[in-house]
Parts: C-alpha cells; sequence; structure tokens
C-alpha cells in the first residue's frame, strides 16, 4: 500500500539527510532496513502507536540543540569495577575506553567486523529488528539498522567478571546519533551489560539481543540527565529456553524519551523481566512501549513500570503481552503506575493482554495517583519534615521497580541518583 | 507540660463541630486517661494536638510546654516532644521500618539542635529497645507496619516512642484490636517508659488497659468535653455501670 504523500515527503526528507556508513558485511542488511524504511514511512502523529508521543522532533530532518548538563554529581556506576567502553556523540572513543578484551566475552567494534566474511554479526545485526515490525511497524528501529555510524558486537560465551559499561557521552550541542548494538549469549554464559549517558542532542539506540539457551543477561540502564536531550531507544530480544533476560531502565530528565522493548519468547522455562522508573520535572516526556510475545510453554514474563511526575510533565506507558496459542503455562504480570505530585501532570496507559492460549495466568494493573496523605502525615507526626516524608515516599513508590535490579550495588547507585534528583529538583 | 484551654474543633470540610471547650491539663510524670463513648470526640482531641488535616480549630489554646501546638507543622510538634500512638498504625510499603525509625530519631534530634545518632549508636539502642518489645530482626527489616499483625503494629508504635523519647505520649485506643497477652506486653512497654519527665494521655474506651497502665487522673468525655474527672475509681464505675449513668449524672 502507498504511504500518504505527506508521510513520504517527511520520510525521503530524513533520508536525504543521512548517509549509509561505510557498512562492509552489514552492508545487506542497511540496504534493506532502508527500503523497509521506505514500506513503513517514519511515524507521524496519525501513527496509533504514536498517539501519546509526538514523533516530529525524532523524525525531522534536522535535530534540534541540547543544552550540556553540569554539575558535580558523581559519574553513573563510578564505583563499580566495569569494562568501559566510551561513545562520545554516537562515535566509539578508544582512548577513553577500556582495552576491550575480557576474559567470557568477545567485544568488536562494527566497524572492525564488516570486512570479514563469516561473522555471527550478521545473522543478528537488523535480523531481531526486522522480526520486531510484526503487528507494529518500528520504522526508527529500521532507520538507525540502516544509518548506525557505530555500535559494539558483544558475544558473551563465558562470564565475565565485570559488568560491560556502555558510556555515551554527550559533548556536541547539536549532536544527532544512531548506535546500533548487537549482543550473544551463548548457552550457559551470562553478563551484565550497563548503559549511561545522555550520548547526544538527539540519540536513537538500536539494541539486539539473542540470548541461547540457558544464557542469561541482566542490562542496567540509566538515560543522561541532559534535560534538552532527545532519545527514541530500542531492545530487541530474542529469548531461547530456559534463558534468562533482566532490564532495569532509569530515565532521570530528558525532554522527550521513547524506549521500545520488544521481546519474543521462543524457548520454554524462560524468564524475562522489563522495569523502569522515571522522574521528571515540567517539560518531560516519557514513554515506556513494550511488546512481550510468548510463543513458548512455561515461561515467565514481568513488566515493572513507575513513573513519577510534576509541573507539567508527562508518563506514556504501552505495554502489551501476547500469548500465542500453544504457549501453555504462561505466568505474565504487568504493572504501570505513575505518582503525580501535581494536578498539571499527567500519566497515559495502555496496557493490552491478547491471550489465545487457555492455560495461562496473565495479570496487569495501571493505576494514578497523588501522595498518601495519611502516610505523610504518619511520617511527620514522628517528626520527619514535610520534605522529607515526601521523598521517602516517592523513593518507596519507586522502590517496587528498583528491586528488579539484582546486584545490590547497582540498585544502590540507581537509588543514589534519585535521592539526588529528589534534592535537586526540591 | 500539656495544657489545653477552651479547645474547640470543627471539622473543616463540614459545618460539624466535634470539640466543644475541651480543657485539660497534664503535667510532667502524670498518667491521665480520657474515656468516653463512641463519638464523644476522643480521637479528634488526640488528632487535632498532632497537627492532622482536616480539623479547624474556632476557639482555645493547647501548648506544650508554654509552646502553642496549634501554631506548629506536626513536624515541629514531634520535635517539641508530642507523640501520638496510632489506633490504626498506618502500612508503608517501600520504606524499612528501620530507615523509618532512624530517620525520625535523626530529624527530630537536628531539629532541636542535638547531633544526629550514628548508624552504629542507632543501631545498638533499637535492637536493645526492640528486644524488650519482642520485636524481631526481621520486623525491623521489614517495610514500615506492613504485614504487621494488630499487635505487631501497637508494639511498633510503642518502639516508636521508646526511640524518639517524647515529653508527652498520646496513646489512642492503643488497647483495640490486642488480645490479652498483646495488650500486656504494650502496656508493659509504656510502664517502662514512665518517667518524671514524661506525661501520658491514654485514650480507651475500656477500663482493662487502666488495669496495667494504672492512671493518675481519669476523665469523662462526651459530646465534645470532658464531664467529669476523677481518680482510678472512675474508670472501675465506667466498667460497672456504664456511661448512662454517669452522663445522666451531669446533664
Amino acid at each position: 500500500m502507498a504511504l500518504p504523500e505527506i508521510k513520504q515527503t517527511a520520510t525521503e526528507a530524513r533520508l536525504a539527510t543521512l548517509e549509509l556508513p561505510t557498512a562492509g558485511c552489514t552492508k545487506p542488511a542497511r540496504e534493506a532496513a532502508i527500503a523497509r524504511v521506505r514500506e513503513m514511512g517514519l511515524p507521524d502523529r496519525r501513527d496509533e502507536y504514536w498517539k501519546y508521543t509526538r514523533p516530529d522532533t525524532l523524525v525531522q530532518a534536522e535535530g534540534t540543540k541540547a543544552a550540556l548538563f553540569d554539575n558535580d554529581e558523581p559519574l553513573m556506576f563510578d564505583q563499580i569495577d566495569r569494562l568501559k567502553i566510551v561513545f562520545v556523540d554516537g562515535i566509539f572513543d578508544a582512548e577513553a575506553s577500556d582495552d576491550l578484551s575480557l576474559e567470557g566475552v568477545k567485544i568488536e567494534r562494527l566497524e572492525d567486523i564488516c570486512c570479514t566474511d563469516i561473522h555471527w554479526a550478521k545473522d543478528l545485526y537488523g535480523v531481531l529488528e526486522t522480526r520486531g515490525h510484526d503487528p507494529v511497524p518500528r520504522p526508527l528501529a529500521a532507520l538507525n539498522t540502516a544509518f548506525a555510524a557505530d555500535g559494539v558486537a558483544i558475544h558473551v560465551t563465558g562470564k565475565p567478571s565485570k559488568p560491560i559499561s556502555l558510556i555515551y557521552v554527550h559533548k556536541d550541542e547539536a549532536s544527532d546519533a544512531f548506535l546500533h548494538h548487537i549482543v550473544r549469549v551463548e548457552s550457559g554464559a551470562e553478563a551484565t551489560i550497563l548503559e549511561n549517558g545522555p550520548a547526544a542532542a538527539r540519540f536513537n539506540k538500536c539494541m539486539e539481543i539473542d540470548i541461547a539457551d540457558g544464557g542469561t543477561l541482566h542490562h542496567v540502564r540509566s538515560q543522561g540527565r541532559d534535560h534538552e536531550r532527545r532519545a527514541v531507544t530500542h531492545m530487541f530480544t530474542r529469548l531461547g529456553s530456559e534463558s534468562v533476560y533482566k532490564s532495569f531502565t532509569l530515565t532521570v530528565n530528558g525532554v522527550l524519551t521513547r524506549n521500545e522493548q520488544v521481546i519474543e519468547i521462543l524457548g520454554d522455562d524462560a524468564v524475562a523481566h522489563v522495569a523502569g522508573a522515571c522522574v521528571g520535572d515540567g517539560d518531560f516526556h516519557h514513554d515506556d512501549t513494550v511488546f512481550i510475545t510468548h510463543d513458548a510453554v512455561n515461561c515467565e514474563s514481568r513488566q515493572v513500570f513507575k513513573k513519577v511526575l510534576r509541573n507539567g510533565a508527562t508518563g506514556v506507558f504501552q505495554g502489551k503481552i501476547l500469548v500465542k496459542a500453544g504457549a501453555q503455562k504462561t505466568d505474565g504480570y504487568q504493572i504501570s503506575q505513575s505518582l503525580l505530585l501535581d494536578d498539571d501532570s499527567q500519566f497515559l496507559a495502555k496496557p493490552e493482554l491478547e491471550i489465545y492460549a487457555d492455560d495461562v495466568a496473565c495479570s496487569h494493573g495501571s493505576t494514578s495517583g497523588a501522595i498518601d496523605d495519611t502516610a505523610l502525615f504518619y511520617l511527620r507526626s514522628r517528626g520527619v519534615p514535610q520534605e522529607v516524608a515526601t521523598d521517602l515516599l516517592t523513593l518507596a513508590f519507586l522502590a517496587e521497580a528498583v528491586e528488579e535490579i539484582e546486584d545490590e550495588d547497582l540498585s544502590a547507585d540507581i537509588v543514589s541518583r534519585l535521592e539526588s534528583w529528589l534534592s535537586r529538583r526540591r | 507540660m500539656l495544657e489545653i484551654k477552651n479547645l474547640h474543633v470543627k471539622l473543616e470540610e463540614e459545618e460539624k463541630q466535634i470539640l466543644k471547650g475541651v480543657d485539660l491539663k497534664v503535667d510532667s510524670g502524670k498518667v491521665h486517661a480520657i474515656m468516653g463513648p463512641n463519638g464523644s470526640g476522643k480521637s479528634t482531641l488526640s488528632y487535632v494536638l498532632s497537627g492532622r488535616d482536616g480539623y479547624e480549630v474556632t476557639d482555645g489554646a493547647a501548648s506544650l510546654d508554654g509552646n502553642d501546638l496549634l501554631d506548629m507543622e506536626p513536624e515541629e510538634r514531634a520535635a517539641a516532644g508530642l507523640f501520638l500512638a496510632f489506633q490504626y498504625p498506618v502500612e508503608i510499603p517501600g520504606v524499612g521500618n528501620m530507615t523509618f525509625l532512624r530517620t525520625a530519631v535523626n530529624a527530630q534530634r537536628k531539629a532541636r539542635g542535638e547531633e544526629e545518632l550514628s548508624a552504629a549508636d542507632f543501631l545498638k539502642i533499637v535492637r536493645e529497645r526492640a528486644k524488650s518489645l519482642k520485636i524481631n530482626a526481621d520486623m525491623l527489616k521489614r517495610p514500615v507496619n506492613v504485614g504487621f499483625s494488630g499487635g505487631e503494629k501497637k508494639r511498633n508504635e510503642i518502639l516508636q516512642m521508646a526511640m524518639l523519647e517524647p515529653k508527652m505520649c498520646i496513646l489512642d485506643e492503643t488497647d483495640s484490636g490486642l488480645d490479652v497477652d498483646a495488650m500486656k506486653l504494650v502496656a508493659e512497654g509504656v510502664n517502662a517508659l514512665r518517667d518524671e519527665g514524661r506525661g501520658f494521655l491514654v485514650i480507651t474506651h475500656y477500663q482493662r488497659l487502666l488495669d496495667h497502665i494504672k492512671p493518675d487522673v481519669v476523665h469523662i468525655m462526651a459530646d465534645g468535653r470532658i464531664v467529669k474527672t476523677g481518680g482510678p475509681e472512675l474508670a472501675l464505675e465506667v466498667e460497672n455501670n456504664g456511661y448512662a449513668d454517669i452522663l445522666a449524672e451531669v446533664q
């Protein structure tokens, strides 16, 4: 079906600003991705999937500038022993990065593997993204596959001793960056991937994750604090049997963030958890869009999303669990909640279940509310000042999401980040 | 210590007068009990003194050691030495009991210009005081009052009281929902805190709590006023004859 003319014009205008990187072995995938973008067209306001989030600033040919955030807060994950891989405005910075060798994992820059003939990357780059358009197109992910200038391929074959930390530095106020990472976790292997930083004024990131039978991947991300930044991210994850995927995202500020998680559970007895905590103030729009497909027996999925909003901030949650016929004994849980600290903020939620198997347990809930007056009075009656009590209750509200992080050092770091946001915004 | 003069209170949202001129004075070291039928205004008195929203003071005054209570925020009243043990202690999911206790203790110390307790010192004190109230380590770790039984909640109130060391303690129907053993335990906790420098106002429906926490003075409250004041024998009179006789007598 031909695209509406207005959408076609906008899509071509965006494509005209982008150049295909020296593509090597990903060249066919990139060319196919451009064709997908042309077929789907880039999103606009009329698309149902973008009903609550305006995509125009993510799509338009020219990005808008974003001022750099500057204060003396310690850097995220600073106390964690990790392998650092640094990107500045979306380009790998070898000098700032650690040596990429680590036992149990092979990390290569996409650019470096492009010339070799046979590489696992070929079977993954753009592959999960392509699968992720059914039933809803995600053209910004295809755009990423086509034009990502940089990224890494992470091949986990053992149990690396420390997390692999992707650090996204934003230095240019006008940067417009695409990053695309691919991750393959082999059978029985286990790793933790960290991501943090604002990355760019406008950032489009895609990560494709393939977890083989019995593999485990932990993912903890903290999206940057630069208030004016815009970001759209896609995580495509495919799970084999008895594999585990646990992802947590913290979002503190950013004028626009759309995080999409697309998860396909294809092997029996697998577990997928995605969680997010976001705190937004004022001109802040945060969208979590999640699509989990159960296509195997006896699998568990959890979605836990919490948003604290004030001064007119907006939160969006679109979450779906699709249980295919035959995916018996599925245990699906989905909760999305917002704490609205004033009357000007809003939370828009669209929780969905679509179930074709008859022996499943799926639950979903979504709430919006203010601080509990009774609890607030109880704390104050014990001498806790109102502001401190409000902060305590705010952190308590976010706790269910933060508790999804298994590693205590990482979750403590996330909590300290939330505390500093609360004190800064007080 | 606590001095209440001609206190008139109505609900903020509606034209309903609840307290219609309460006069009461509790000195240091004394235990006063307030008894009275349902709806007499006992709980309202405790809420107004501790600063809960939803009430409007239309006349009168209340002070603690000469400081005007009604002019203070709830946290300021607490730091000034007022403590209310809630009839229905509030569950706060996501806030650890220990975190809550330490935040409260240190906030009050800070407000009074005292040095905050170190984590180690705090832990030592809380363990010791929890032990005598039979509060185990698990209850200290769990979120505030979440999943606690009725008795555990009330013991947790007394633990907070023991940690905060207030000058004036108001116990709002602390005996409600407790079996005899639990009530004894709570009463022992309260009695351990009886001290020359500390006053108590014990609000209850029943005389049985007063068997365990012996009051110096007993007040009967009805229709928003204190209608009769006497010694411990007044509580026994209520227990034997109900409120009807006393109310008929004062009308």
